[in-house]
């Protein structure tokens, strides 16, 4: 299949509001799937490849956090989650914490990295309220996990009918830890901090620049985001902050160098990912097509007004000082080949035993899917999506005669739409499957036709606890299957249309 | 080589310390000088050191929750709090640029 990219098409960027660049006029640029631009046609201008790389920051999900044993959790009372080494207390040292380390090990096996046996600890020095020592423990030197890959789809059209696959090379994994809250309090000119945070396990992922516009960017966040719950590393829940995405956007000609990059930060969902990286692109092309310049700056995402805006408190660039962690020694991984003989089992990290007990990943379960039950890739694509979607087809699937490829129509076209309208999850739905499955039998057995299903559906919707086979009864949509009655109906149509069989007859 | 007011410069900004006089940065540049000597040596082919640690085995901790609750007593080391939070300034206060600030690099 010609891989025809996201057809992503820029026109008139939205007016920006106070404070923020006004890209305008009309610019039409569709990035291909080489990530090349595509001649702009009717303004005659040289075309623009946009280059996209995001660095995705997810919290480890543990007990305790990555170099002490104080608690992780969302939402506790301020500072009650905090240990002496989180707030910095002289004399106090990181140790730690082995199931941070398996979980940067099960996400670099499933991204398809090269696991650095030996991998070392550095600190990374800046000043700033929410982080106590005033450097952040990380790996700069050497990662736990290098040169991987994330494969990921996206539809061409909206319609969802034709799917493209693309692949993002990961540059690395590390360990680092997360630093405190930051709460500003602007009336009073003073800023609260709360170190609940501070400590708690990050993976950061480094995805290169191999993308190139907003869709790409969201679709491939969106797949790992999958993954990382599939293996439970990281509940990765951008809402509550487990999944932080900064972007770095470029322009510049076909045979060119790449142009300077500007970091977008401060993106909240997956759906402003796209947003920020697609107006961060056109604000670079209107820019320098005005004959402007693009500084190599760090830049936020206003979500109310839809554009980005240069941050403050970030003066130049940044000089980290990064030197070795002196209280750690390096982290040594084993696997089946160079297992220590004689040591502590507790003590010992062995990447095979890791990789042999890897959940199946989100592909394969789609592949899965199509298999076994005959669906549409696009059709698995949904399932997996959404949360205990794929459950829910199933169970239907085991309750009915009905083929599950009508089923999965029901199901992604009906109940889907549903549940989007109200804005309910799978698990908040009203029409169980079980209920959904009789529904579908009654179908299938010819005792309703599909437009009364629909209205069936409709009631079951309300949730009022009646069963298909009652709304039916009360409704009267039974299919008549007497052919006498049915003989009888069609007369009485005829007998009472006169004019129009004689002009049937006619013709 | 001397030590440019630049970096000095720099490095004031960066670590928040105040070489203060003369004395201060010459106390830097003989630092310098005794780690530079460090060059004599000839390391082709030796994998760097960073740490007399590297042969120890890096103790890997049981993820269980033993730490926290001490709310009270972190807080105690506050000079400034808001029910339970620290207090700090609304940002960073940058050191102000050379030309702005009293240190004795500016005669340099």
């Amino acid at each position: 299949a010609v891989a025809r990219g996201c057809g992503a098409v820029w026109r008139r960027a939205r007016q920006c509001g106070a404070g923020g660049p006004a890209p305008r006029g009309q610019r039409a640029v569709a990035c291909n799937g080489r990530g090349g631009a595509v001649p702009a046609g009717k303004s005659g201008l040289a075309p623009w490849v946009p280059v996209v790389g995001l660095e995705i920051h997810a919290q480890i999900s543990s007990n305790s956090k990555l170099f002490s044993g104080s608690q992780v959790q969302f939402a506790a009372p301020p500072n009650s989650l905090v240990s002496f080494f989180d707030a910095s207390l002289p004399g106090t040292l990181p140790v730690l914490n082995r199931r941070c380390v398996e979980a940067a090990v099960m996400t670099g096996l499933a991204l398809n990295c090269s696991i650095n046996k030996k991998s070392l600890f550095d600190r990374k020095h800046y000043f700033y309220a929410d982080l106590p020592a005033g450097y952040q423990i990380t790996q700069q030197r050497v990662p736990i996990a290098v040169n991987g890959s994330l494969t990921y789809s996206l539809c061409i059209d909206n319609k969802m009918s034709q799917m493209v696959t693309k692949t993002v090379r990961i540059k690395q994994i590390q360990l680092e830890q997360d630093s405190g809250k930051s709460l500003h309090d602007d009336t009073r000119s003073q800023t609260l901090v709360d170190l609940n945070r501070a400590g708690v396990g990050l993976m950061e992922v480094v995805m290169e620049p191999d993308m190139c516009c907003g869709e790409e960017a969201a679709a491939a966040v969106r797949e790992l985001q999958l993954i990382l719950q599939t293996l439970g590393s990281s509940q990765a829940v951008m809402a509550e902050g487990q999944l932080r995405v900064d972007a770095n956007v470029s322009v510049h000609h076909p045979g060119e160098p790449y142009g300077v990059r500007t970091e977008v930060k401060n993106i909240n969902s997956i759906r402003f990912l796209a947003k920020a990286v697609d107006y961060e692109i056109q604000r670079q092309i209107e820019e320098l097509e005005n004959g402007g310049t693009i500084l190599n700056e760090t830049r936020a995402f206003d979500s109310k007004l839809g554009c980005t805006v240069p941050m403050r408190d970030k003066e130049g660039k940044q000089d980290y000082r990064f030197m070795p962690e002196p209280n750690l020694p390096p982290l040594i991984l084993y696997d089946a080949k160079s297992l220590p003989a004689n040591m502590n089992h507790q003590q010992v990290i062995n990447i095979d035993w890791i990789h042999e007990r890897l959940p199946d990943l989100p592909s394969v379960k789609r592949a899965r899917l199509v298999e076994q039950y005959g669906i549409l890739p696009e059709h698995s694509f949904t399932l997996v999506n959404e949360d205990g979607l794929t459950e829910f087809f199933e169970n239907v699937v085991n309750q009915t005669q009905m083929k599950p490829k009508k089923v999965i129509g029901w199901i992604l076209k009906d109940l889907l739409s549903y549940l989007k309208q109200h804005s309910l999850t799978v698990k908040e739905s009203p029409v169980s499957s079980f209920l959904l499955a009789d529904l579908l039998n009654l179908l299938e057995n010819k005792e309703i036709s599909s437009t009364a299903a629909k209205q069936v559906l409709a009631e079951l919707w309300k949730g009022e606890g009646k069963t298909p086979l009652e709304i039916v009864k009360e409704k009267k949509l039974e299919l008549i299957q007497d052919q006498k009655e049915l003989e009888q109906i069609c007369q009485a149509v005829i007998d009472g249309q006169e004019n129009e069989v004689i002009m049937v007859v006619l013709g | 080589q001397k030590v440019t007011v630049e970096v000095l410069d720099h490095l004031e900004h960066l670590a928040l310390v105040d070489f203060r006089d003369a004395e201060g940065v010459e106390r830097l540049q003989k630092a310098i000088q005794f780690a530079d000597r460090l060059h004599e040596v000839n390391t082709d082919g030796v994998e760097p050191m960073d740490s007399v640690l590297e042969d120890r085995c890096l103790y890997l901790r049981e993820d269980d929750v033993t730490e926290g609750n001490c709310t009270k007593e972190l807080l105690k080391n506050a000079r400034e709090k808001v029910e339970e939070y620290f207090v700090a300034p609304p940002g960073n206060i940058p050191l102000p640029k050379l030309g702005e600030r009293e240190t004795f690099l500016q005669g340099s």
